[in-house]
């Protein structure tokens, strides 16, 4: 059979059922077999969404997804995505077309060096070369992509490739001498962090994204519940625990509450599950000095990468924590919870009357969050809109995503669609500003074409909220190019895509706006108005 | 402080790209890299002297692993390695001038490997510290070109890496 047939081959092995995808010339025979094979595509408007539509979807069924794009500026266009995903660890197969390869390097129609310009954002690329490799490099990419720390590869397919002919055989099992992710985790080190935490009196546990990669936000709360352990989260971490949950104290960073900062930066043993310790999200590691730290993660080279281990653990956190399980005790923190909920009672404000015309965010996000069906998943984007959102949306069972290391707006809405295809069950919001919807609606259409019915709400402000801020704070409110003027009225535009919509412009519209989102099966929009002025942290 | 890092690597195209990017990306600082197939030639082998704290050796090491097609990374002590760079050495050099030039030659051990009426070419192989007295002592003769190879090392003693 051709190359391509073994491609479309490959994905039904894998058990790819759906793709996102834009096609073009040098990809032309591989869309071909999609077609014959009976692999669902879904054709986005734009080739990073593809890519954000693949994270989204991986994201709910925690295996590889896949995007696919064509040479040149169909491949470049994935980038941004596949960085994000890269800095997120989400498991993504990426497949782009080639010019013919013995045209590469001449700087044909449509060629670009897609491995050599995405290198620093994959896990593992290929640019194939002898066909008969075809079938290995598609079970050891879905393999990379999906074990260890999750991530991005990228298989770049030449056209002549494609056609070639070859005998395909899937291989069953994967053996790369050169990648062996360690699992299992040191015994030694396991019994070392289970002392630590019957010996210390503030202990905190940190959850992170890795905790969804693992499938272990169980076994995390199992934990913190059977030691006493209070809980926070990184922005990555959000909804690996219930929002209402007694040790449960929100999400720490710069942009987080003051009782999980209070609550990291007194603690006196701190274990950090599947976190990086990014910059955003523990701003000031001075304040750890003292404390003892458990690092427990997949890879090594997160453990002490920013912040100085005592007690480092790699592994897989599900069979780490069942460990950590068997040696935890029932330990008395009381006081330390106390603390806890001191600070997070005091840091209570009462809410800020917002100007005629506007919503106050925190107020709508909190109404949103109440009326939300079990295992609603919630899509933030990028800015003020995803603060705001994290900050209050208090999931108790559903599942928060948003582009938490590389902060790419334009996530939202693709990352949307692709978890509504991968969870058609699910209520599926995406929660953008008027500043990322406008990088991203084209994909309304998407949605409305192949019946995936996300739905969508936008923090309207005229404005890039959260750069605005930073200017009238740093810059002598000198607000330069933050203004949006000239953007489309939504409810017209909603309409043009066929899409109901609503617009609320006072608090008292908010509940039925959200009750017609929630009740209709389709998409639906929300405008929400809020005061160009309103701050991030609220 | 000066670290030797020995990487054994798939000998695939585009490995030495991905290590170099690294490098780069990571703000890593790289004082030579040399690279060359080793006894099995499926597996290449790079020798990299980096600069850097220990906090960077230890970074350069996992980053290192964390690339699919590197198969091993170690870090050696100088002390317990055998270091070896290759350099030829161009130089103006009149007939009137040959014989001291081959007497400094001989007492450095290197080899005279190429010559014309008024230059000559070294080759010697030897520590980067020997190299670098050798081309002192050929500068007053007038240095034309000098091309080095980067160092690479092994260990000493009967222990060897491999896979």
């Amino acid at each position: 059979m051709t190359v391509a047939r073994a491609m479309a081959k490959a994905l039904k092995a894998e058990g790819i059922t759906t793709v996102f995808g834009y096609p073009g010339a040098a990809i032309c025979p591989f869309y071909d077999e999609l077609y014959k094979e009976g692999i669902r595509h879904i054709l986005v408007r734009h080739e990073v969404n593809a890519g954000h539509s693949a994270s989204g979807y991986a994201r709910m069924t925690g295996r590889p997804a896949v995007a696919v794009a064509t040479s040149g500026p169909g491949a470049t266009n994935l980038i941004t995505a596949i960085a994000t995903a890269h800095m997120d660890s989400i498991p993504m197969v990426l497949i782009t077309g080639q010019v013919s390869s013995d045209m590469i390097g001449r700087d044909v129609f449509q060629e670009a060096d897609i491995t050599g310009a995405a290198e620093p954002f994959v896990k593992h690329s290929y640019l194939v070369k002898d066909p008969e490799e075809t079938a290995t490099v598609f079970k050891n990419a879905f393999y990379i992509a999906g074990s260890g720390r999750p991530g991005p590869v990228l298989i770049d397919m030449p056209m002549d490739i494609q056609k070639a002919q070859i005998e395909f055989e899937y291989p069953d099992s994967v053996n790369i001498r050169s990648y062996k992710p360690n699992l299992d985790g040191n015994k030694l080190q396991i019994k070392r962090a289970a002392a630590a935490i019957a010996a210390s009196e503030r202990p905190l546990i940190c959850a992170g994204g890795g905790l969804f990669t693992a499938n272990a936000a169980g076994l995390m709360r199992e934990l913190a519940e059977r030691a006493n352990i209070p809980v926070v989260n990184t922005m990555m971490g959000l909804s690996s625990i219930p929002a209402s949950h007694p040790l449960f104290f929100g999400m720490i960073g710069m942009h987080g509450c003051r009782a999980a900062n209070y609550a990291i930066n007194n603690c006196d043993l701190l274990i950090l599950l599947g976190a990086r310790v990014g910059d955003r999200a523990v701003t000031a590691i001075n304040r750890l000095e003292g404390a003892t730290v458990i690092h427990i993660d997949v890879d090594p080279a997160e453990i002490g990468k920013n912040l100085p281990v005592t007690i480092p653990v790699v592994g897989d956190l599900k069979r780490i924590l069942t460990q950590l399980l068997q040696q935890a005790e029932n330990y008395d923190h009381y006081d330390w919870i106390q603390r806890l909920n001191g600070e997070k009672a005091s840091a209570e404000k009462p809410l800020q009357k917002p100007k005629d015309g506007c919503v106050n965010p925190k107020e709508f996000i909190t109404m949103l969050g109440k009326s939300l069906p079990d295992n609603s998943v919630i899509c933030a984007d990028v800015g003020q809109n995803q603060i705001w959102t994290c900050a209050n949306i208090n999931l108790e069972n559903g599942r928060l995503l948003t582009s938490g290391g590389m902060g790419t707006m334009g996530y939202s809405v693709p990352a949307a669609l692709g978890a509504k295809a991968a969870a058609p069950e699910k209520e599926v919001i995406a929660i953008c500003g008027d500043g990322s919807f406008q990088m991203q609606f084209m994909e309304l259409a998407t949605m409305r074409q192949h019946g995936i019915f996300a739905k969508v709400i936008v923090m309207v402000n005229n404005r890039l909220g959260m750069v605005r801020e930073v200017q009238t704070n740093a810059y002598g409110d000198r607000q330069t190019a933050v203004a949006l003027d000239g953007s489309p009225d939504l409810i017209k535009l909603a309409d043009a895509y066929g899409i109901p919509a609503a617009r609320v412009t006072d608090i008292s519209q908010a509940q039925s706006a959200i009750d017609a989102l929630l009740a209709t099966k389709e998409s639906y929009l929300i405008e929400v108005v809020v005061d160009e002025n309103e701050k991030t942290i609220l | 402080m000066k670290h030797t890092i020995s990487v054994l690597v798939e000998n695939h195209a585009g490995v030495l790209a991905r290590v170099a990017g690294l490098f780069a990306r990571r703000g890593f600082n790289i004082d030579s890299l040399a690279v060359g197939v080793t006894d099995d030639e499926k597996i290449s082998r790079i020798t990299i002297i980096a600069d850097g704290t220990d906090y960077t050796l230890e970074q350069i090491e996992k980053q290192l692993n964390k690339l699919i097609d590197v198969i091993k990374v170690r870090h050696f002590d100088s002390r317990e390695l055998l270091t070896r760079e290759l350099v030829l050495i161009k130089i103006a050099c009149q007939p009137s001038q040959r014989a001291e030039v081959i007497a400094l030659a001989e007492i450095v051990k290197a080899k005279i490997s190429d010559i014309t009426v008024n230059t000559m070419t070294l080759e010697l192989s030897d520590s980067v510290d020997k190299i670098k007295n050798f081309e002192e002592l050929l500068r007053p003769y007038g240095i034309k070109e000098v091309v080095r190879t980067g160092s690479i090392a092994m260990q000493k003693g009967g222990v060897s890496m491999k896979l």
